[in-house]
């Protein structure tokens, strides 16, 4: 039997060295790039906070966080619902853009995204059981089924696309993901489609939307992402001497089995705690690593700490988009990030060559 | 391995035939099938033989359109899925259910217009002096991702009758096929019977590479583009029938390669296979589960356990 994987050319790049490394090269170029999506980020923020079916001028967003004299509305408005939103879409944008960008380096893969590792289909199976079978209705109950979901599923996506070898190679880890992506999105349709209730639950779920999601879900899963975050940027050395390829990290001293468990670890912290308190969001991963590389670079440095500024940006973006577009109605945020970012995707691969890392 | 397979199909023929609330043995099939049995025949005849015979097509037609993209692409992940032909289907479906108010049944047209239109729109945004097997892939994700979560936003809008309905249809189930809706359909699958003969050879000139293709005489891109044509156009048929049926394009060809040995995919073996897979799947969907349901969660829980299998198996090999 050959490899299936062979006749596949390239789902993967062998990371070539890039002759060309684009971006900026200087740190002070750099720096001030990060410095300008920072801004641009709090822009988003009061914008976050100030823009939906009530606006509040932005004077009185300061006056009521602050604890000033304002009216009630108002403050139910920005304390009550706009602000666990906005840190919802805080959380969520910085998890899932630098879990792209970590899984993207690890498998080399320039079109990987946190959903191929299975883990957005492992939410989902777990929380279709939850509510199918446990009864479970409210966010706060199927958050931990959502995490669970996508804990296992990346650990069972890393054993298969590491049978028999130690460290599992980029197409094994996609095509493993993909297929046990269709595995489990067969048995939630199996188990909605049983009953109507189940059926309406679940569907909302899936659609992907900061509505109705507040601080009962918002602060369990906090402390994991912040975790996830900070191991990303501790590993972004380890994951440069990856980009080398596997025997040129070896011979730098560096662990590449250590490096990709520890990847692992980071992608079901982040994607997973960002599936568990939103529901799927796609393209969020793909997109905003790509545009980081786009500006600093092929260094993973740059790339994970800019990816953690404009994640947010993006995902906040998309979140008020929703809210103004469709008003006084909304359109779930995962709907907005998948029509923007499947323009995007296609732009990417319709390039002479795919960006390679 | 033609026998075998032949062989399989048979006896899951009469499985098929046989089974059911009113269970007929192996010798009553038979007897029923040349008629004047009574409410045997009736069973056997009206009421079993098109869904038995419409599994053994249509997984046929799928397994073959699935072979046909896989060479295309070079990549056996390719697939009419790939290319967003099911999600533009079920698209399809639902503007024509949710904005226009039309019956789920009624929206042949609906998925036909919309699996058409999305193939359509893969292929020209994949398309830059050529069709690269990969790119289109990669188009066929993101048009499918964005379609995808329309769909589901969509499916929020309407009551949860309609949404279930609408989800239904599909998962892709042979649970309604009778002799009036698998005549029309059998007869499309004939008249494109010749065209998949007419592409076989150009097919495996391509599968050895654009250069040598070409320096045998085939005009690579027309070719590729009638390639694709007859692959969707095996699909379409199918999916107008049923839904769109996951899996048995993906895996077919595979399993197929695999049993025949062999540089190709085997167009001949890969029908056979598809069909039996197919004919399987709805026996399993039919009588093992607790609840009926649609035949397209069977194939693709067994084609994606399949292809885990197979990963660890080959990961196991090349130790």
């Amino acid at each position: 039997m050959e490899p299936i994987v062979h006749d596949s050319p390239p789902t993967t790049l062998p990371a070539p060295p890039r002759p060309r490394a684009p971006g900026l090269q200087s740190p002070g170029a750099r720096t001030a790039a990060l410095v300008t999506a920072l801004v641009v980020l709090v822009v988003c923020v009061v914008a976050s906070l100030a823009i939906g079916s009530r606006a509040v001028p932005v004077g009185t967003v300061w006056a009521a966080l602050t604890g000033g004299d304002v009216p009630a509305a108002d403050h139910a408005a920005v304390v009550g619902l706009r602000l666990p939103r906005t840190v919802l879409g805080l959380a969520v944008g910085a998890s899932l853009a630098v879990a792209g960008a970590v899984i993207q380096a690890v498998t080399r893969n320039p079109l990987a995204d946190p959903g191929i590792l299975g883990v957005t289909s492992g939410s989902a199976f777990l929380v279709a059981v939850a509510v199918g079978f446990l009864g479970v209705t409210s966010p706060t109950g199927y958050v931990w089924f959502a995490f669970a979901g996508a804990l296992l599923a990346t650990v069972a996506v890393y054993l298969v696309g590491s049978a028999g070898r130690g460290t599992p190679g980029p197409a094994q880890l996609t095509l493993a993901g993909v297929a046990l992506g269709a595995v489990l999105s067969g048995l939630v349709s199996a188990i909605r489609l049983t009953d109507p209730e189940r059926f309406a639950a679940i569907q909302a779920w899936e659609s992907g939307s900061f509505q109705n999601r507040g601080w009962d879900v918002i602060v369990p899963v906090l402390p994991f992402v912040v975790v996830g975050l900070l191991l990303a940027l501790a590993l972004t050395g380890p994951l440069n001497a990856l980009s080398l390829g596997d025997d040129l990290a070896h011979a730098l001293g560096s662990s590449v089995g250590r490096t990709r468990v520890l990847a692992v670890v980071v992608v079901t912290l982040l994607a997973g705690g960002a599936t568990a308190m939103a529901g799927p969001i796609v393209f969020v991963g793909l997109m905003v690593p790509h545009v980081a590389r786009w500006v600093v670079g092929p260094d993973q440095r740059w790339i994970v700490a800019l990816s953690m500024v404009l994640g947010p940006v993006l995902v906040l973006v998309a979140d008020v988009a929703a809210r103004v577009v469709a008003r006084p109605g909304e359109i779930p945020v995962g709907v907005v990030t998948a029509f923007v970012g499947a323009p995007v995707l296609v732009a990417l691969v319709r390039r002479r060559k795919v960006t390679g890392l | 391995m033609a026998v075998s397979l032949g062989a399989a199909a048979l006896v899951l023929v009469v499985l098929g035939l046989g089974l059911g609330d009113y269970p007929l043995g192996p010798l009553e099939v038979v007897r029923a099938l040349g008629g004047d049995q009574g409410f045997a025949s009736t069973v056997v005849l009206e009421w079993r033989l098109p869904r038995v015979l419409a599994a053994l097509a249509f997984g046929a037609a799928l397994g073959v359109s699935g072979a046909l993209f896989q060479s295309l692409t070079r990549n056996p992940l390719g697939s009419p899925d790939v290319i967003g032909f099911a999600t533009g289907s079920f698209t399809g479906v639902l503007v024509f259910t949710v904005l226009l108010g039309g019956s789920v049944l009624g929206a042949t047209g609906g998925a036909l217009v919309g699996g058409l239109a999305t193939a359509l729109v893969v292929y020209l945004l994949a398309y830059r002096d050529g069709v690269q097997g990969f790119r289109l892939i990669v188009v066929g994700i993101a048009i499918t991702a964005m379609l995808g979560s329309f769909n589901t936003w969509l499916l929020l809008k309407v009551q949860t009758e309609v949404a279930m309905a609408a989800s239904m249809w599909a998962a892709g189930s042979l649970g309604l096929v009778g002799w009036s809706q698998l005549w029309p359909a059998a007869l499309m699958l004939a008249l494109l019977v010749p065209c998949v003969l007419a592409v076989a050879r150009p097919l495996r000139q391509l599968e050895l590479g654009d250069d040598a293709a070409a320096a045998h005489g085939v005009r690579v891109e027309p070719a590729r583009l009638v390639i694709l044509v007859v692959g969707v156009a095996l699909t379409a048929v199918v999916v107008a029938t049923t839904g769109p049926i996951a899996f048995v394009a993906l895996a077919a060809p595979q399993i197929a390669k695999r049993l025949a040995g062999g540089a190709g995919l085997p167009l001949g073996h890969t029908a056979l296979l598809g069909g039996t897979l197919l004919l399987a799947a709805d026996l399993v969907a039919q009588h093992l589960l607790p609840t009926d349901l649609p035949v397209g969660i069977v194939t693709i829980v067994l084609g994606g356990v399949y292809l885990l299998t197979l990963l660890v198996r080959e990961a196991r090999r090349t130790v």
